[in-house]
């Protein structure tokens, strides 16, 4: 079985800070890692691996120091690693994302798609989908649980509000996972040391036979026309009171409101 | 691409069980703002197996019309049946906007359909409103973890989608008077392209709270710390008739479960009174509840961030605070 994984290097969102006097994020110093679901995707894949012996590549598309992230899949047990980079790339929106990657795809061999659900920098949860659609595969997006039962049949269990449904299916497919449904695996003392032995390759966006059109900016339905810090409404007013005075103030507000 | 052939706003009804969700209403809600606006009609896709029964309730939230396609293959959520199901409404009546609602439904659904249609999305929107000049659709979302706001639009491709996330959109009143009409609509499936088979829908959470319906929201975060912090948080929100919710940090602690967590990737809530006690007031969090209409705030750190967004401010311990206001409270409401 051969398994291709997506992966993707973000900043950690919770080191991002708002500088107060200038309203724009603080980026310096924020830590670039792999996407929480991505990585939960690619035990996934290590997992079947482990059981059935699968060949794992995993392929990201960003800046060349998203190299990073793939010795870290290196080190954790995938096999062959794609760094999809270049200019022509750059300002993709979801669709141009998702074309590149499945036009990336179109060049390897492969019997299933493992992806994250989303990423912690956008949080859209498309560029799975989409990919899917533009291979004409099936999609499972929200994936918990995936077995095989080491012939054909995939069973996949796919988490909702209400709580979950069991899909089957046989043939390719890709599966949009969660980080939560997974405890990945650490890199290895041997995988770290051979993570940088091993070859990453580059590809640039000719490797893709698609018209620029339709890749990076070019390729991009959405346009993102202004970004802002958000004004927070006016503060009301602020009391520094024991509690007996507090519960007054609290009850003269509802009041006030007609709760009570 | 000639944009003057795309008209009329579209909604995705999700329904589940057969019951529409409140996301529909908030989204035909919305959309008969945004149509007013163009001069253009409100459409609602309302399809699943024996759905017709509460088909005109989208009407009075705002619909002109409710397609329905009610169809054995639709009678549960899978990608493709729903895919082809609204793809073929689309392709047939060219709507310049379709809204989703995103939800585990909708986020599953809406790319893979921008994806057949070759459109842009955009996902988890807070804020949509028409361009003055160019009438194109402006949509808002929160990037980068809810540090930052952006606005995206879609201005050379038809359909404009977004998805929206429940609770964002308030919902209009109903007006059971309002005319509009019901039709029916047949999709030709390709039933070859089923290729991934349901065995079976497991409903997991019973007895569960929506937060985001409740009219009082008692909140609670790390400064409340333990279970028994929470008893008397749901005392007091029994007496007032509220219902208990929780920042993220007590849902990561085990304490509460994340059906009542509120934030960016908890609930979004809007009640009428929300008490955020012990909570500090993270963007993630304030992203989740700082619409709601009244916000009273109990923390003992007078600089937490949670008093910028506060009605009324309270500097004190909360410890002492729920208790003595819940049993005058009790007394006060008899
Ligand atoms: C990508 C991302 C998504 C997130 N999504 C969410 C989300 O959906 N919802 C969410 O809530 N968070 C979310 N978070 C986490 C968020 O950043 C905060 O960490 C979290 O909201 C903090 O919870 P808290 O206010 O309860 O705890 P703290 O920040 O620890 O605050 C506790 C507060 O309690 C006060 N306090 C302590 N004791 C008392 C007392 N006796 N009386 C009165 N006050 C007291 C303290 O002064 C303090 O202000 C997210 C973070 C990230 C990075």
């Amino acid at each position: 079985m051969k398994i291709l994984v997506c992966i993707k290097q973000v900043p950690d969102t919770t080191e991002i800070k708002i500088d107060p006097v200038t309203k724009t994020l603080v980026r310096d110093g924020v830590p670039a890692i792999m996407n929480p679901d991505d990585k939960g995707g690619l035990e996934f894949a290590l997992q079947l691996k482990d059981k059935f012996g699968a060949e794992v590549t995993v392929i990201t598309m960003g800046l060349p120091q998203a190299d990073l992230i793939l010795r870290e899949a290196f080190a954790m047990g995938a096999d062959k690693a794609i760094l999809l980079t270049d200019r022509k790339l750059g300002g993709a929106d979801t669709l141009a994302t998702s074309k590149a990657l499945a036009c990336a795809a179109k060049q390897l061999e492969w019997d299933l798609i493992i992806a994250g659900r989303q990423a912690i920098d956008g949080d859209t949860a498309q560029v799975g989908p989409e990919m899917a659609e533009h291979l004409g595969i099936p999609q499972i997006s929200y994936v918990a649980g995936l077995e095989y039962d080491g012939k054909k049949k995939f069973t996949v269990k796919k988490e909702n509000e209400d709580g979950y449904q069991i899909l089957e299916f046989e043939g390719k497919a890709l599966l949009t996972c969660l980080a939560s449904a997974v405890k990945p695996r650490y890199m290895s003392v041997s995988g770290i040391v051979d993570a940088y032995d091993k070859e990453v390759e580059i590809w640039g966006a000719d490797k893709l036979q698609v018209e620029d059109t339709q890749l990076g900016l070019k390729g991009s339905p959405t346009k993102v026309v202004k970004s802002f810090t958000k004004e927070l409404k006016q503060p009301g007013e602020i009391h520094e009171v024991d509690a007996e005075e507090a519960v007054e103030l609290i009850v003269a507000k509802l009041k006030e409101k007609h709760i009570i | 691409m000639d944009k003057s052939q795309y008209k009329d706003v579209y909604v995705f009804a999700e329904q589940r069980d057969g019951a529409i969700q409140s996301v529909a209403y908030e989204l035909v809600s919305k959309a008969r703002v945004l149509a007013d606006t163009l001069g253009e009609k409100v459409v609602a896709i309302l399809a699943g197996s024996g759905i017709k029964k509460d088909a005109k309730s989208l009407i009075a939230y705002g619909a002109d019309t409710v397609l329905a396609i009610d169809d054995a293959n639709l009678k549960e959520y899978v990608t493709e049946q729903y895919t082809q199901a609204v793809y073929s409404v689309i392709t047939k009546f060219n709507p310049s906007i379709v809204l989703f609602g995103a939800t585990t439904i909708g986020r599953d659904l809406a790319p893979r359909l921008a994806a057949r249609l070759g459109t842009g999305l955009t996902a988890d929107c807070t804020k949509l409103e028409i361009s003055e000049d160019t009438k194109e659709l402006q949509m808002t979302r929160p990037a980068f973890g809810g540090n930052l706001m952006a606005t995206i639009m879609c201005p050379n491709h038809r359909p404009q989608m977004s998805t929206v996330r429940p609770g964002v959109m308030p919902k209009a009143d109903p007006d059971a008077n309002r005319k509009g009409e019901v039709v029916d609509f047949k999709v030709d499936f390709d039933e070859a392209k089923f290729a991934v088979k349901l065995v079976k829908t497991v409903k997991e959470k019973k007895n569960t709270v929506d937060i985001a319906s409740a009219k009082i929201l008692v909140s609670g975060g790390r400064g409340v710390g333990c279970k028994e912090g929470f008893e008397k948080l749901q005392a007091l929100a029994t007496v007032i008739g509220g219902e208990v919710s929780s920042s993220r940090a007590m849902v990561d602690a085990g304490i509460m479960p994340h059906d009542r967590q509120v934030g960016q990737t908890g609930k979004t809530v809007r009640p009428a009174v929300y008490f955020a006690l012990g909570i500090s007031g993270a963007i993630q969090h304030l992203a989740g509840m700082e619409e709601s209409e009244t916000i009273i705030a109990v923390n003992k750190d007078k600089f937490a961030p949670i008093f910028s967004v506060a009605d009324l401010g309270i500097v004190c311990d909360l410890n002492k605070v729920v208790p003595l206001l819940t049993e005058r409270l009790k007394k006060e409401i008899k």
